[in-house]
């Protein structure tokens, strides 16, 4: 085990390696600048004007492993400037991203598990909603974009709609498939000893279904963060999406590579953390 | 102090990084230094008396113009009612009013917060260079200027009354008034943004196919369909022999994603906002087919403007919002100031491009991408005055190509958007004798454009939509 667990880690770190020196080599030949020997003035100005000024590096491209590094540590040494609405430090991106994603996400867990509850314990329920279900589920979140700000006329408020909306259907398939298929030799257990209703579903019913609900929640987190990069692209104002198109807007692949990568770290902590939750409820029969 | 580093200064720590003790390169320092100071004299010009002088006239003489195109007009009218009496008819009117008294005379602000949206586009040049110089603050007004994502939102959120005041393209305030695209909603044209300053851009590999008949099949781009980069490209087409409906795509693109498309090959070539043009040009995907202004000299493209609600609610807000953004546009028109321009709105808060691609396109002395320098100072100019024989060449455009169903009123329409209205009913009201409204001729590929001749305009193309 101890053994795995330490080849794993290298075969990782040998892999991460070979990708940067593959980026290396791939960007070390194509950023050598002509030299600017011989020109006529005219020919100068017109390089100038072309961004290759002798010496100036261009911001477009594809950067180089150290020019990526030297970005990274500029924004994250400096992750809390404001100059105005429209240019902010990532951590005030990352925080108005992470709020949206929050309180989307527990609008849908409010919806999704009483509801899911109801229609995992009601075969016909279950019957009646599932077309509705179906349909709705496969709806990417930039279609509902248009409707929303058509019908909610506020953009900020569309943005938390678009994520609840797409992030309350694996949470709902999930806890009613949970709590459908909890033991029947509980619930018989439960009726012979005549336990009221409430008490049935939180003492025996949520236990039971807990770890599939869980699955639901992660999965819909993730979800929750997918979305969230799309709509903030649309809506603007802010958020790690907002950031990525400003910097689409002046075509920097560097700061729209170090938009991935935190997209891609704090997509992964959230999936960690109910990882964690899941462990918590996980029981053995 | 030197801009790199200062060994010999004893009350600053020394550190092998920017002197100012910040973490960023020295480059960005010296970008940021260079943007301040640009914006200090900037600031400072528009303090001197000269200039508050010449943007006092500068205001009043458009206004003026707009009342009266023709000059001969203008003279008779002088002729007979006398100046004092024709100064007191214009400056009784809004905006007209608070516009001549400037600083006198101000009514109480009834709102002083507001929002105003901007695409990152060298068309908002007046509208977002009037935040860093002060312009707004010194109306009295705390405005935020909000960068947006795209034209569609632009509308939503005007619609929406998130934003206050906004940057339009000059079409969309018309589209949205019939509400055509959206539900209708009353919009104003306060002014026009810019001038010229767009471009045809083709990518590097159609070089020899520099006559639009070979243009068979291309995809191209523009921002949006209520725009004048849509009917701008079709009528050129048009007068090649190509149907822009049939013969090539046109696809609605938001300006950023079409260098990248350029460059990927999923279209042809665009009509877009500069800086685009220029980007593409730097980025060296494109090069630069003709600039818009060839095809009409003087043709607006992106407006001011607001909901007509705003204005009739907050008609003082309204009057100092319209002094900032005149006098913004007053100083954007000479060109002594345009490289410090460039530098004030380069910053990733505003337009967030290289410097140079600005000034490019700012100065019109620029890189055309097949190696050649041109020089053409009014590539891009910002002529405040919404003429309504504009809108009116606009709505023959939209009839042409079918976004109208049936018969236009068009002064009515061009009368309602475009403001310019208020002036003639005031001037009524006090007896005076009315000019016939701001309908100047103007050429459009060098065919006259007669907006008392508008139906018949819309119907003479052999091109068009007929449904």
């Amino acid at each position: 085990m101890q053994s795995l667990r330490l080849r794993s880690a290298l075969l990782s770190t040998l892999i991460l390696l070979t990708l940067l020196g593959v980026w290396y080599l791939a960007t070390a030949t194509g950023s050598v600048a002509a030299p600017a020997a011989n020109l006529t003035p005219e020919q100068l100005e017109y390089a100038r004007m072309m961004g290759k000024d002798p010496g100036v590096s261009k911001s477009g491209g594809f950067p180089t492993p150290a020019q990526m590094g030297a970005t990274v540590w500029g924004h994250l040494s400096n992750p809390f400037y404001d100059n105005g609405p429209n240019d902010k430090g990532i951590a005030i991106q990352l925080a108005h991203s992470l709020g949206r994603v929050a309180l989307g996400f527990l609008l849908a867990c409010g919806v999704a598990i009483p509801l899911g509850f109801a229609i995992g314990m009601s075969p016909l329920l279950h019957r009646a909603l599932d077309p509705f279900i179906q349909v709705l589920k496969p709806i990417s979140p930039l279609a509902w974009m248009p409707l929303a700000l058509y019908t909610i006329k506020d953009s900020s408020v569309s943005g938390i709609f678009v994520i609840f909306i797409c992030s309350v259907w694996p949470m709902l398939v999930n806890t009613a498939f949970g709590v459908a298929s909890v033991r029947r030799d509980w619930l018989n257990v439960a009726a012979t000893l005549e336990v009221s209703p409430l008490r049935k579903a939180f003492l025996v019913i949520l236990p039971a279904a807990a770890p599939t609900i869980l699955t639901g929640m992660r999965i819909s987190m993730g979800i929750a963060w997918l979305v969230i990069v799309a709509a903030e692209m649309l809506v603007g104002g802010t958020g790690i999406g907002y950031f990525v198109w400003n910097e689409w807007n002046n075509l920097s692949l560097t700061n729209v590579m170090f938009a991935i990568l935190v997209i891609g770290l704090v997509g992964m902590g959230l999936d960690l953390l109910f990882g964690r939750l899941q462990k918590a409820v996980t029981y053995v029969e | 102090m030197t801009p790199y580093f200062d060994p010999y200064d004893a009350d600053r720590p020394l550190m092998l990084k920017c002197s100012c003790g910040r973490e960023h390169t020295v480059a960005e320092h010296q970008q940021e230094v260079a943007s301040a100071q640009a914006a200090a004299t900037l600031r400072a010009r528009s303090e001197t008396a000269e200039f508050e002088a010449y943007s006092n006239e500068f205001i009043e003489a458009t206004l003026v113009k707009a009342l009266f195109p023709q000059d001969a007009v203008r003279r008779r009218f002088l002729r007979a009612v006398g100046k004092g009496a024709a100064m007191s008819a214009i400056a009784s009117v809004l905006p007209v009013a608070s516009l001549q008294a400037m600083a006198q005379e101000k009514g109480a602000l009834e709102k002083k917060e507001l929002k105003i949206g901007f695409i990152p586009i060298t068309c908002a040049t007046p509208l977002i260079m009037a935040h860093p110089l002060g312009f707004y603050s010194k109306q009295g007004l705390s405005v935020e200027v909000t960068k947006t994502a795209g034209w569609a939102l632009i509308r939503d959120k005007m619609l929406n009354k998130e934003y206050d005041a906004t940057h339009f393209l000059s079409p969309m305030p018309l589209a949205m008034s019939l509400g055509i695209g959206s539900t209708a909603a009353a919009m104003n044209v306060a002014t026009i943004q810019n001038t010229n300053g767009q471009a045809i851009t083709l990518a590097l590999k159609h070089k020899d196919k520099r006559n639009p008949k070979d243009w068979k099949g291309f995809k191209f781009a523009v921002p949006f369909e209520f725009s004048m980069h849509n009917f701008l490209l079709r009528y050129y087409v048009a007068e090649h022999g190509l149907n822009p409906d049939t013969d090539i795509q046109i696809r609605v693109l938001p300006p950023p994603e079409m260098v990248a498309n350029l460059r990927a090959g999923n279209i042809d070539g665009f009509l877009g906002p500069d800086p685009f043009n220029q980007r593409a040009v730097y980025e060296e995907v494109g090069f630069i087919h003709l600039l818009t202004k060839e095809l009409w000299n003087g043709h607006p493209c992106c407006a001011f403007g607001t909901s007509t609600e705003f204005i009739q609610k907050n008609p003082n807000t309204f009057a100092a919002l319209y002094r900032a953004v005149l006098t913004a546009a007053a100083m954007a028109r000479k060109a002594e100031n345009r490289e410090l321009i460039a530098k004030v709105i380069a910053p990733a808060q505003y337009l967030n491009q290289p410097e140079v691609v600005l000034s490019q396109v700012l100065t019109g002395k620029f890189a055309d991408g097949l190696g050649g320098i041109q020089n053409v100072p009014d590539r891009a100019d910002f002529d405040p005055m919404p003429w309504q024989s504009m809108a009116v060449w606009m709505l023959t455009q939209m009839q042409r190509w079918g976004y109208i169903k049936g018969d236009v009123n068009y002064k009515q329409i061009a009368e309602k958007v475009f403001l310019l209205t208020d002036a003639k009913k005031h001037m009524k009201a006090l007896d005076q004798k009315v000019p016939d409204g701001a309908y100047p001729k103007f050429k459009v590929m060098g065919r006259e454009f007669d907006p008392a001749q508008a139906a018949e305009y819309a119907r003479s193309f052999p091109i068009r939509k007929t449904t």
